[in-house]
């Protein structure tokens, strides 16, 4: 530490501190020292004594954050990851969000990141780490307007009266050119304390801080009082006014602990809701909208997953219909099809999510005393659990919800209710555009190129990108084989089949019992995916694995098919940990098997149990090369495109 | 014996037109139908032997063309003229050695002495050593002792059994009816083996399953179902995956009957084993056939089942009934050896119809529907077989294939059609 405090050029410290644009691009190694020696050793040096090992955000963001800096936006402490690390810092280069407690973020910010996934994680202390220097900064810096440090610097005491000016000081740091000016003072500040401070004395501050924090809240802003309410229910806010937004960044992160946390496990993608917990089973049933009848007969080693009786939620929805005001007709609409079933496939559910959310976003209007960003978001969120609830979202489906998040907060707060409402649909039409149907016009393209006169081509189930590059190898003349492989209960490939067969293509129908058999013939095996994680693993209708491990054994290319967009940065090694549980009685029913109806009578006896799985996990090494929109990469650079695209995702 | 021709014929038709399910079931009517063949058979003084195996044989023929994957017949057909051969051979010995004995009375009377002791030994032994010799490999006793020279003499007279002048120097009038009674009651136990096999595989389960153990099976079979019912009488808890095992959804059935007896079931799609196969610590399948070189013909599906338990290194155990156990080493076996059943298992003909069935026209059809019956496993992705006589690895299939069949009928066939 010493040594490094010692190279580390003063003016950098300075810019860290004083968020000023280029002081982002300090590497948080280098940050981590400063605040040992620089102005606002109050809040930072506890923090940088507890964190500072796991806080090393990838300097490339930081200067990425330079870049984007001007943007008025508000810190977000919605869980997902990519955008609002990225955001995060953004404000706080870009506004001065004072008003909170320095302590209070430590408080709530570092435990909070522990929890979290490795993406937000990473989003989170860098954020958390970000809001650390600036609010230590700011808190002192604020409450005086003169940007005087030494009061600051001296004591906690100190930030006993700051507290109590917060209300003051929030309507001057509104002003965003503050930072550059406050950029020559810090010198000086920054110095000062370096040598003082000894671990001790640091302990000392926080201990002070927090107790100054009570303090502070007690006296907080009655116009912070007001909006906390509201903030607790809603995620992610973003405010048009800055007046507005420091008071709300501030008083959300105070009640925001524990709300955060659970809207975390809410839409973020990292800790699921495990089902064998009780009591938070119990939690989800009260919030919820559909009221679901757990199945009974559960199989033991699928407890964490949620599993419904079928048709209960159906018939209680409908009936529901009129009292659910909020709920648009769209989402609603939406959300019914996913129940029952008649839109499925990861592109179509993402699509008539996206598409619905348009129609959400045309009809809105922001109601009196709300901000258009803060309340649609928080909608939108309500939304997605209520999707949720129909059929667990797909990992492309929260991808594509992370993405319209961001793009809402990101909106200039300058922006008027009907600009940004056309912003955000213009933002969805061009993710649809981009992301599926011209990434899967840019798969198709690559995939054809493999596809040989006197190939025979071995699909499974239905995907509509392997579909597409069936049918377009077919336009372009090549003459080529399809066997289309099957499974129970769902049977989609009989629908690809017949429109194969419409086409005009050669086709063998099997199941996937017989793919032993099928499969000396084969020549390529074109699959799709549902998403494919960042270990390698495809993660894909049940019965892909089955086929890609039988090519594997017989030496067969295995080609997956899958848009980038629903790459994912989650690992997966089974297929047990995160699944989806279907409807268990489709096992029991073989429709147009008369002869086949062993299962009828005893579906309800004790020892029997039905497991419809949805999805399985395809191992890496089956996987000879994924055709991407970037692309044909082999499975291991999977990782890389998450990595290198996520915020491309996020910002197209 | 019109009688019997009917009951053949009758037979026939049942399998030509796949009437008969099960190698079990197939295996003991055949048995069934050849006892009564060789008790009907009218058998000439000399060469009894042959006779019976000739008609055997004809009839094993019409019966192995009836239904050329249904290995369990031509099993039973081996094993029935096994069963003659070995038959016609202790009798034999038995005669030999009589003669034997009434030769060396005369030795005695001749020589006397030391010599006396020796000889009779030496010529028992050789005996003996010639009857195992016709049929099994020389036994090491044999080959310590050293007696090549008497192996040639006695194989070429008795091996064939149609030597005439062997049989004609034995006693006709006891071996006539002996014969014929020795083997009807060798079939007779033959089929007592067949009808048992499921308990006696079945006693060897709780060697197998342990406590709290996953066990995950695919289709339907007799035999497991008995193995899995025996380990749960014996306390023995335990939860079973059976994968349905489409298109003929025999793991309903299945699942349904072991729930029905107290076990935990769980019925998964087939497409959902390669997902569950990792909580899996035991998989246990039935068989169609087993061959010689230990790979096993079994319900369409079982490959996928074995290779993703090689994958992840759970052991794959096979019950196999012993007349599951077929003398021949497979060639394509996934072709050869197997039958394609209706498309209408898999489709609908209303739906398809029009792009199905212009095969009999010029152009081939848009559309191909596959539904074969069975799968073949590589004797490499099996750990272990289970028979009714103990559990036996892979590649010693054949050594124990050895013992039931006699070499000379591995072919049934060939030689009829090098008579016609």
């Amino acid at each position: 530490m010493d040594a490094r405090r010692g190279s580390l050029p003063v003016p950098r410290v300075r810019q860290v501190g004083f968020f000023t644009p280029n002081a982002q691009p300090a590497p948080t190694r280098s940050q981590s020292g400063p605040p040992d020696s620089s102005s606002p050793p109050l809040s930072d040096s506890p923090a940088s004594n507890s964190l500072s090992p796991v806080m090393i955000p990838p300097p490339r963001h930081h200067s990425d954050n330079l870049a984007a800096a001007p943007r008025p936006t508000s810190p977000l402490p919605v869980p997902e990851p990519s955008p609002f690390r990225r955001r995060g810092a953004d404000n706080n280069n870009a506004l001065l969000v004072g008003s909170y407690n320095p302590a209070e973020t430590l408080l709530a910010m570092s435990p909070s990141s522990s929890h979290v996934g490795d993406g937000e994680s990473e989003e989170t202390m860098s954020g958390g780490w970000f809001r650390r220097s600036n609010s230590g900064k700011l808190a002192s810096s604020l409450p005086s307007g003169t940007f005087d440090f030494s009061p600051v610097q001296s004591t906690a005491e100190a930030l006993k009266p700051n507290k109590v000016q917060n209300p003051v000081g929030i309507s001057e740091v509104s002003a965003r050119p503050a930072p550059k000016e406050q950029q020559p003072e810090a010198p000086s500040s920054s110095k000062q304390p370096k040598p003082k401070l000894t671990k001790a004395e640091r302990r000392a501050l926080q201990e002070s801080q927090r107790a100054a924090k009570g303090g502070g809240k007690s006296v907080a802003a009655p116009e912070e009082v007001a909006t906390i309410k509201s903030v607790k229910q809603h995620q992610t806010q973003k405010k048009d006014a800055p007046q507005v937004a420091v008071s709300v960044a501030a008083s959300e992160r105070k009640g925001g602990d524990k709300s955060q946390e659970k809207e975390r496990r809410k839409d973020a993608p990292a800790p699921r809701m495990q089902f064998d917990d009780k009591s938070r089973v119990e939690k989800a049933k009260r919030r919820s909208v559909v009221d679901q009848t757990e199945a009974k007969k559960r199989v033991e080693l699928f407890r964490h997953l949620p599993q419904y009786e079928h048709g209960t939620q159906l018939a209680d929805l409908e009936s529901k219909f009129l009292q659910l005001d909020p709920m648009h007709p769209a989402i609603y609409k939406v959300g019914l099809q996913y129940l029952a079933g008649d839109i499925s496939g990861g592109n179509a559910r993402c699509i008539a999510m996206l598409q619905a959310f348009q129609q959400v976003v045309k009809d809105y209007s922001t109601p009196p005393e709300k901000t258009l960003p803060r309340d649609l978001t928080a909608k939108i969120s309500s939304y997605v659990s209520f999707f949720t609830q129909c059929r667990p979202l797909s990992m492309s489906m929260g991808n594509a919800i992370r993405f319209l998040k961001n793009r809402i907060a990101k909106l200039s707060p300058s922006l008027s209710e009907s600009e940004s409402k056309s912003s955000i649909c213009t933002d969805i039409d061009r993710f649809i555009n981009e992301k599926i149907v011209l990434a899967d016009r840019v798969i198709v393209q690559h995939a054809s190129s493999k596809v040989k006169d006197g190939d025979v081509l071995l699909v499974y189930g239905s995907s509509c990108v392997v579909e597409m590059v069936l049918l377009h190898s077919h336009e372009l003349g090549k003459q080529f084989r399809v066997i289309v492989v099957d499974s129970r209960p769902k049977l989609e490939g009989k629908a690809l089949l017949r429109r194969l067969v419409a086409k005009g293509v050669h086709c063998t129908y099997t199941h996937i019992n017989a793919v032993s058999y099928v499969m000396h013939e084969v020549t390529k095996v074109f699959l799709g995916a549902s998403s494919v994680l960042s270990n390698g693993t495809v993660y894909s209708r049940v019965g892909t694995a089955c086929v890609a491990m039988v090519a594997h054994a017989f030496r067969v290319p295995v080609i997956i098919c899958c848009e980038a967009y629903k790459f994912h940065e989650r690992v997966q090694l089974d297929s047990i940990c995160s699944n989806e549980l279907g409807d268990p009685d489709a096992i029991g029913k073989v429709p147009g098997r008369m002869d086949v109806n062993y299962l009828n009578d005893v579906s309800n006896s004790g020892n029997l149990q039905l497991l419809n799985l949805m999805y399985d996990a395809t191992p890496a090494d089956y996987v000879s090369m994924i055709v991407t929109d970037y692309g044909m990469i082999p499975p291991t650079s999977v990782p890389v495109i998450v990595r290198e695209y996520r915020r491309d995702h996020l910002l197209i | 014996m019109p009688d019997v021709q009917a009951l053949v014929n009758d037979f026939l038709n049942k399998l030509k037109k796949r009437k008969i399910e099960g190698s079990q079931a197939t295996a003991k009517q055949t048995a069934e139908l050849l006892r009564s063949v060789i008790s009907q058979q009218r058998v000439p003084y000399t060469n009894q032997a042959g006779a019976l195996i000739d008609s055997v044989r004809a009839i094993g023929e019409q019966l192995i063309a009836a239904n050329p994957i249904e290995l369990a017949v031509g099993n039973i057909v081996r094993r029935v003229l096994h069963i003659i051969r070995e038959e016609d051979l202790s009798l034999t010995t038995a005669a030999v050695t009589e003669l034997n004995l009434s030769t060396i009375s005369d030795d005695d009377d001749d020589d006397g002495g030391g010599n006396q002791d020796d000889h009779p030994v030496l010529s028992a032994a050789a005996v003996a050593a010639a009857a195992r010799s016709s049929l099994r490999p020389p036994s090491l006793q044999m080959l310590l002792e050293g007696a090549p020279e008497f192996v040639a003499v006695p194989r070429s007279s008795s091996s064939g059994g149609d030597s005439e002048g062997k049989s004609k120097s034995m006693d006709r009038n006891s071996r006539t009816r002996k014969l014929k009674h020795d083997v009807i009651e060798a079939v007779n136990e033959l089929i007592q083996d067949i009808t048992t096999c499921h308990e006696l595989i079945a006693e060897q389960a709780v060697e197998h399953i342990h406590q709290n153990e996953v066990i995950l099976t695919l289709g339907s079979s007799k035999t497991v179902l008995e193995f899995l019912c025996a380990a749960k009488e014996k306390k023995r808890s335990f939860r079973v995956f059976v994968a349905e095992g489409a298109p003929r959804y025999q793991g309903h059935l299945l699942a349904k009957e072991l729930a029905a007896r107290g076990l935990q079931t769980t019925v998964i799609t087939d497409s959902a084993v390669f997902a569950m196969i990792s909580r899996v610590n035991m998989v246990i399948v039935g068989s169609h056939a087993v061959m010689a070189n230990g790979g096993v013909i079994a319900p369409v599906g079982m490959n996928m089942v074995a290779l993703a338990a090689q994958k992840h290194a759970v052991p794959f155990v096979v019950l196999a009934g012993i007349h599951k156990l077929c003398p021949l080493y497979p060639h394509n076996p996934e072709v050869l050896l197997n039958e394609l059943r209706s498309p209408s298992e898999l489709l609908d003909f209303g739906e398809f119809s029009d792009c199905l069935d212009f095969g009999s026209g010029d152009g081939s059809p848009l559309l191909h529907v596959v539904n074969p019956t069975f799968d073949y496993v590589p004797p490499k992705v099996v750990s272990l077989f289970i028979t009714d006589t103990g559990g036996h690895n892979p590649s010693y299939m054949y050594r124990l294939i050895a013992d039931y069949y006699s070499a000379d009928d591995l072919v049934v066939q060939r030689r009829h059609s090098a008579v016609n």
